[in-house]
């Protein structure tokens, strides 16, 4: 059945008001700072400081996608950090110290985050406890278990150099089938693959699916989500588990990077996920977001830090300028709003 | 034709505290208008959420098409039954478009049930709009829309259910006339079709246009059902609230000698707000009349330094004053009463005394700023004993207050505040037919002591009744201005639909006259 939609005259422009505007507004700060680096330090677009970038986005952009999902429920999820940290101990136990094969132990590790993720959203959904205690307190329980199972010390993938190829490599290695992934000749590593590859995924659950839909609708008014028949506790549990589960691959993706768990490492990477997602667009209020913005929002965390380092820039001072650009970037957003 | 829909008998239901209902019924007929009336706080809608699946019952029995005894355990089971629930505050996801939040819950699915098929839903709503003759794109977000446009979208949503038993809340509160029209237009279409409608309603005049039967409810009780063609509007009004209502006529002027308290010069913002001129005196109550949107509102927040004005000059008892923050507002005397005092105009968190001094904090301060708790709480169980706002004790928390000692506890805010003008904004909404009498009496006798009292309000009879004059503005600008001796609901009514660019309206009208 073909039917015309009526078009009202404003539509266009109320869709630059929305979304379109919001994504321009990371877009155009990420370009910015990559015009003004570029011309501070010849460096900065060299080959390798490229890659260098992407790498470090590769982790801190899994994060972000995850939590993306979690911020446009309305909620927060603090525990992604220290949940990734204890997804790498977990592949490096199965892997190093129990000898498993290497697929078992990235499974393993990516379920460890689900599992942390399903945790919470049980906490929030079913049992009433806010998101930021529940997630904090995972942030702890996660930290804790880390230590624990790694008795302090970093796990290293010295016998099993084939996983560092997950993220460093530059082919993927499926039943052992080689599929060279070199571009032009130039060396691209898995990790840049599998952040766009987990984007797309992101991008489709949010924007195609079910999932997607609801989490925006629990994010805009949950009560009236729930009381339009919608099992808002499984939905809420669901969108939490997804963030667990993108925190896992982190997770896996850190330790393959690091060639070891790193079991001390993690606390203070959910601000740099949850940095990159606001930066993005994503209103901390609920009910809006992209994964597009978030991805940008990342590259522009990355592509900061990358650039202060080039130009030498203390690293506290680093920080104190990412913490800046970040509220920046927000009143920017808040201010053109209004208007 | 007229088989029983649902019969509901001896409902019980308690919340912490309040005992809502107590042995209550409702028989719902096919085909039948059934409105539900009494006062805020009688119950009406827990019994109908109940029925809906949002409460759940202490006691009693549903039998719903001759099936005795049905659980409705929730929204969703309600709905799966045929019956849906339209909602007093919307219930919307305004992030979400039109078609988005008809079909939450129910969007038509794709491969392996997990994508959802946005085209499908799309020419769906589509579909269901039609039905209500709306034009309205349902690929827009619903945050862009009117208050009417979002209630419309509403009852879409609940068409879209094949709905044997709707149920709505005060469906007409924020439409205007010929939007009220539309709406019964569909209700009467939904009522030959066999569906049961129950109609939650304040505006007792509508229930005789489009209701068949009346049921009356007082404090959780069922009190009667009658035929509303037959029972006079007096008679279903005393069965409500059990008591005489105050029915005096206006107190005409004395304010014409009496000195200016405001002046509003010039005012300007953007399209809201057009050139907005008037004055206010010691004592007068000047009522703004017009559609919704005519800008009101927005004039009402720029006197108050809610939002940020072009340019215009505000005078204060002659004295020019610069108003940019709502402290500066409160600083000389203006208290502004909002229409949704929910959001605005209380902390429903917090108990009746904070409320009552919230405006005025800096009055009970003692060294350190340290609050004197002994002060204020006098000063509460005064404002409560004068306002005869009915509460336990001032410690009660505003949320579990009903809508008309709400309203009551912002009134007490601001005479705290020891304000010279007062602006009520929809000082009426919702709030039941006792409750809004007693609220006519607190404005005269505010008005009697002097204040000057700005009352917007879109119920004509509410302007005719309570203001010596009547300001009409229409899409930003002051469209007309009537004496309460010449205001008739005609006149108001032209002044309200005064378009821009339709000419001189004082010219026409003196000509009409």
């Amino acid at each position: 059945m073909e039917k015309s939609l009526p078009i009202p005259k404003n539509f266009s422009l109320s869709l630059l008001r929305s979304e379109t505007a919001r994504r321009l507004l990371a877009f155009g700060a990420l370009i910015i700072l990559i015009i003004a680096f570029s011309l501070l330090s010849e460096n900065f677009l060299r080959f390798n400081n490229v890659i260098g970038i992407f790498i470090a986005t590769a982790v801190n952009g899994v994060l972000a996608l995850g939590v993306t999902f979690v911020i446009i429920t309305g909620g927060i999820d603090l525990s992604i950090g220290t949940v990734m940290t204890f997804s790498a101990v977990m592949t490096g136990m199965f892997i190093a110290k129990w000898d498993m094969p290497i697929a078992v132990g990235v499974m393993g590790g990516i379920l460890t985050g689900t599992l942390a993720g399903f945790t919470n959203g049980v906490l929030i959904s079913w049992m009433r406890v806010p998101p930021f205690v529940a997630t904090l307190g995972m942030m702890y329980v996660a930290k804790g278990l880390s230590l624990i199972l790694s008795e302090l010390r970093p796990i290293y993938f010295y016998d099993t150099p084939l996983f560092r190829e997950i993220a460093m490599g530059n082919h993927f290695n499926i039943f052992g089938q080689s599929f060279d992934i070199t571009y032009r000749g130039y060396d691209i590593p898995n990790a840049i693959w599998i952040l766009f590859a987990a984007a797309i995924v992101g991008s489709f659950l949010l924007s195609k699916t079910i999932l997607g839909r609801y989490t925006f609708a629990l994010g805009s008014n949950a009560e009236a989500t729930r009381l339009s028949g919608v099992k808002v506790n499984i939905w809420k549990t669901a969108v939490y588990t997804v963030c667990g589960t993108f925190a896992g691959l982190g997770g896996v993706l850190m330790a393959s990077r690091l060639n070891s768990a790193q079991p001390a490492l993690g606390q203070g990477y959910e601000l740099d996920a949850i940095a990159a997602v606001v930066i993005g667009g994503t209103a901390l209020t609920g009910g809006e977001g992209t994964i597009l913005g978030t991805i940008i929002g990342a590259f522009v965390m990355s592509v900061l830090a990358n650039g202060l380092r080039i130009l030498s820039v203390p690293q506290e001072w680093q920080i104190v300028v990412t913490g800046a650009i970040l509220v920046v970037v927000v009143y920017i957003d808040i201010v053109r709003r209004r208007q | 034709m007229s088989d029983t829909l649902v019969l509901m008998e001896g409902i019980e239901k308690s919340f912490p505290g309040v005992h809502a209902l107590s042995q209550a019924r409702f028989e719902l007929l096919s085909g039948e208008v059934h409105a539900l009336v009494g006062e805020n706080g009688a119950g009406k809608s827990t019994l109908m959420k109940i029925l809906a699946g949002i409460y759940s019952k202490d006691a009693g029995h549903i039998t719903f098409k001759n099936r005795p005894d049905v659980h409705i355990s929730s929204p969703r089971a309600a709905q799966n039954l045929g019956i849906s629930m339209i909602h007093q505050e919307l219930n919307l996801m305004p992030h979400l478009t039109v078609a988005q939040n008809i079909f939450i819950g129910r969007e038509p699915r794709r491969r392996w049930n997990f994508m959802v098929d946005d085209k499908k839903t799309n020419s769906m709503a589509l579909d269901y709009l039609q039905m209500l003759h709306l034009e309205l794109d349902p690929r827009i977000k619903v945050s862009e829309l009117t208050v009417a446009k979002q209630q419309m979208v509403e009852i879409a949503k609940a068409l879209s259910f094949n709905s044997d038993v709707l149920i709505m809340d005060e469906p007409t509160a924020a439409l205007t006339d010929t939007e009220i029209d539309e709406l019964f237009g569909i209700i009467r279409s939904l009522r030959q079709k066999g569906v049961g409608i129950v109609y939650i309603s304040h505006r007792l005049e509508e229930l005789k246009k489009i209701a068949d039967r009346i049921t009356v409810m007082r404090d959780g009780n069922y009190v009667n059902t009658v035929s509303a063609a037959t029972a006079p509007i007096d008679q279903i009004i005393s069965m409500m609230v059990g008591r005489t209502i105050y029915e005096a006529a206006p107190e005409l002027p004395e304010a014409n000698t009496q000195p200016i308290v405001l002046e509003v010069k010039n005012l300007n913002r953007g399209r809201l707000i057009k050139d907005v001129n008037f004055h206010l005196k010691q004592g007068e109550i000047v009522g703004f009349a017009g559609l919704m949107g005519a800008g009101r509102t927005e004039v009402a927040r720029a006197i108050f330094g809610a939002d940020p004005v072009d340019s215009g000059e505000i005078y204060v008892e002659g004295k020019r004053v610069h108003i940019h923050h709502p402290c500066d507002a409160v600083r000389h005397g203006i208290g502004y009463l909002s229409e949704d005092r929910k959001r605005y105009g209380l902390t429903l968190s917090m108990d009746v005394e904070t409320n009552v001094v919230l405006a005025s904090f800096r009055n009970f301060l003692g060294a350190l700023g340290i609050v004197k708790r002994d002060k204020t709480r006098i000063v509460a169980q005064n404002a409560v004993e004068m306002l005869s706002i009915r509460t336990p004790s001032v410690q009660q928390k505003a949320r579990n207050l009903s809508g008309g000692n709400q309203q009551k506890i912002v009134i007490a805010k601001w005479l705290t505040a020891d304000t010279k003008i007062l602006i009520f904004d929809e000082p009426t909404r919702g709030i039941d037919v006792g409750a809004k009498s007693e609220i006519y009496k607190l404005l005269n006798e505010l008005a009697r002591q002097g204040k000057g009292i700005i009352m917007i309000s879109s119920e004509l009879p509410e302007i005719l009744r309570m203001s010596h004059r009547v300001i009409v503005m229409c899409e930003g600008r002051i469209s007309g201005e009537l004496n309460i001796a010449d205001a008739t609901q005609e006149k108001i009514m032209y002044f309200a639909t005064q378009r821009a660019n339709g000419g001189s309206a004082r010219a026409d009208v003196a000509a009409a006259d």
